[in-house]
């Protein structure tokens, strides 16, 4: 991986990157309507609410604090000395931007890029607390995402820190590969949803002491599937943005990138409608969206790196692996996870960081994609599990039964989302 | 149970890190560096047992 800076940026290149970059904020949005839809409906106005508070709390904290840590330029930042290698490990960046205006133009649409990466995370964890995390919580939450854990990763990866440069100083290929933020976006934000869902607990009646899970579906499939197609957008903007930046690629290597973004997401959704209809007799909406957005996920890591045929099978593993994942971990070890976030972010965006490092021509460069899946799952999953449950002490994560019972949206906005419309009595609480 | 699994985790890491400060690129560090990923899959699945099984209690 470059870093910021290390390379020439021309006028071209910027102002595609810059087209680009406001493009990208799709694919958030189509994540946020997916949560919104894959919830209930009795929560479905905090759940949107809630999406625009995450990325405003999570953008001006990252604003003040995060990119500090975040930004850097190869060589430079906080390094520490380890047996005679350096390992960059937090970045020196200005404080609260300033000095933007003035930045290197590869340096500013990196601080760009960041930003809408960050706003991408934090809707993550964001779906899997649905109809039971509070605002307030999400939005400490999300705070804490945007001035400590995506920084740090961001800084390692993008940002010329310890994990881009496995390659200079142990060998090992390229470096850490995350061009279009499968680890520091995906992977990172699905293990918040594991260690919120953690904290949270199951929603009331999900997983009753005797018998099977209670089924609850989404309320709005409409919401669900039109997310998956203005987040096809986002990530196709995202991915050739993230090329442009982190790999150098030039302005005619954009379209293979593009391409392969979607024969991913065309192969996932093709994986999972076949193995949908093939268990259940029909397809399976939600599951099938699940299956897109792994798509999309995988080629986060993927899509510049492959050839469109890598890109259909690693597309087609995670629309297969997907749909399979959700149903171990609700039937399986009872994780109540309603917008399937862990599966989809973290299963899928794992698997797209191991196929960059199988695909890969470069000697070492598995070996640097287990490195960041290690600090992923060895480093940052620990310290974000005993963070939050430290936040839960002071800013109490689930809402009480009764804000439970009536659904978010009346306890927490005093409205639902659909004040017109009746809103059924749910079995599950008798 | 589930502190037990997240205390595993870090020492997978720490694994995968000595391996690539020990060892020169070898099939040996390879093998290092995915025991210490496969340590740390140990540590995520004592985890979500440990919460499983308070889901059900």
């Amino acid at each position: 991986m470059i870093a910021p800076a290390s390379l020439p940026f021309t006028e071209t290149e910027f102002a595609l990157t810059l087209a680009l970059l406001l493009v990208a904020p799709l694919a958030p949005a189509g994540v946020a309507l997916l949560n919104t839809g894959l919830g209930r409906s009795r929560s479905a106005a905090q759940s949107l609410l809630g999406s625009l508070l995450l990325v405003a709390a999570a953008s001006l904290v990252f604003a003040v604090v995060g990119a500090t840590v975040a930004d850097g330029v190869a060589g430079s930042g906080h390094i520490a000395i380890i047996n005679g290698k350096p390992w960059n490990w937090a970045g020196t960046g200005s404080w609260l931007l300033q000095g933007l205006g003035t930045a290197p133009a590869r340096g500013q649409a990196a601080v760009l890029f960041y930003f809408v990466a960050l706003a991408l995370a934090v809707l993550i964890p964001w779906g899997s607390g649905a109809d039971r995390w509070r605002l307030t919580a999400g939005a400490a939450s999300a705070v804490l995402i945007g001035a400590l854990f995506f920084p740090f990763f961001a800084h390692w990866t993008w940002g010329g820190g310890w994990l881009s440069r496995l390659g200079v100083n142990f060998s090992l290929g390229a470096g850490f590969l995350d061009v279009g933020g499968a680890a520091t976006v995906q992977v990172l934000g699905g293990l918040c949803a594991l260690a919120v869902i953690w904290i949270t607990g199951s929603r009331r009646g999900k997983f009753p002491k005797e018998g099977f899970s209670t089924a609850m579906p989404g309320h709005n499939a409409v919401y669900i599937l039109f997310g998956c197609l203005v987040a096809l957008v986002g990530w196709l903007a995202f991915n050739m943005a993230g090329a442009l930046l982190w790999l150098g690629a030039a302005p005619s290597a954009l379209p293979l990138t593009a391409v392969n973004t979607l024969l991913s997401a065309s192969g996932a959704i093709a994986a999972s409608f076949t193995l949908t209809r093939i268990r259940f007799g029909k397809p399976d909406a939600s599951l099938c969206a699940n299956g897109w957005l792994a798509g999309l996920v995988t080629s986060s890591a993927c899509a510049s790196l492959v050839s469109p045929m890598g890109a259909i099978f690693t597309g087609l593993v995670a629309g297969i692996g997907v749909p399979l994942l959700v149903e171990f971990l609700e039937l399986g070890v009872s994780l109540d996870d309603p917008s399937g976030a862990i599966s989809v972010h973290a299963g899928a965006g794992l698997w797209g960081l191991i196929a960059a490092g199988l695909f890969a021509p470069q000697p070492g460069q598995f070996v640097a994609q287990l490195m960041g899946i290690a600090t992923l799952l060895g480093l940052m999953l620990p310290l974000i599990y005993f963070v939050f449950m430290l936040l839960n002490r002071f800013v109490p994560f689930r809402v009480d039964a009764d804000g439970e019972r009536i659904g978010m949206d009346l306890h927490e906005l005093g409205g639902g989302a659909y004040p017109e419309f009746v809103v059924h009595r749910d079995d599950s609480y008798r | 149970m589930k502190f037990a699994g997240l205390l595993v985790m870090p020492a997978g890491f720490l694994l995968s890190i000595a391996a690539i400060l020990l060892f020169p690129p070898s099939l040996s560090r390879v093998a290092f560096v995915a025991c210490g990923v496969a340590v740390e899959a140990m540590g995520l699945a004592v985890s979500i047992r440990g919460h499983m099984m308070g889901e059900r209690r």
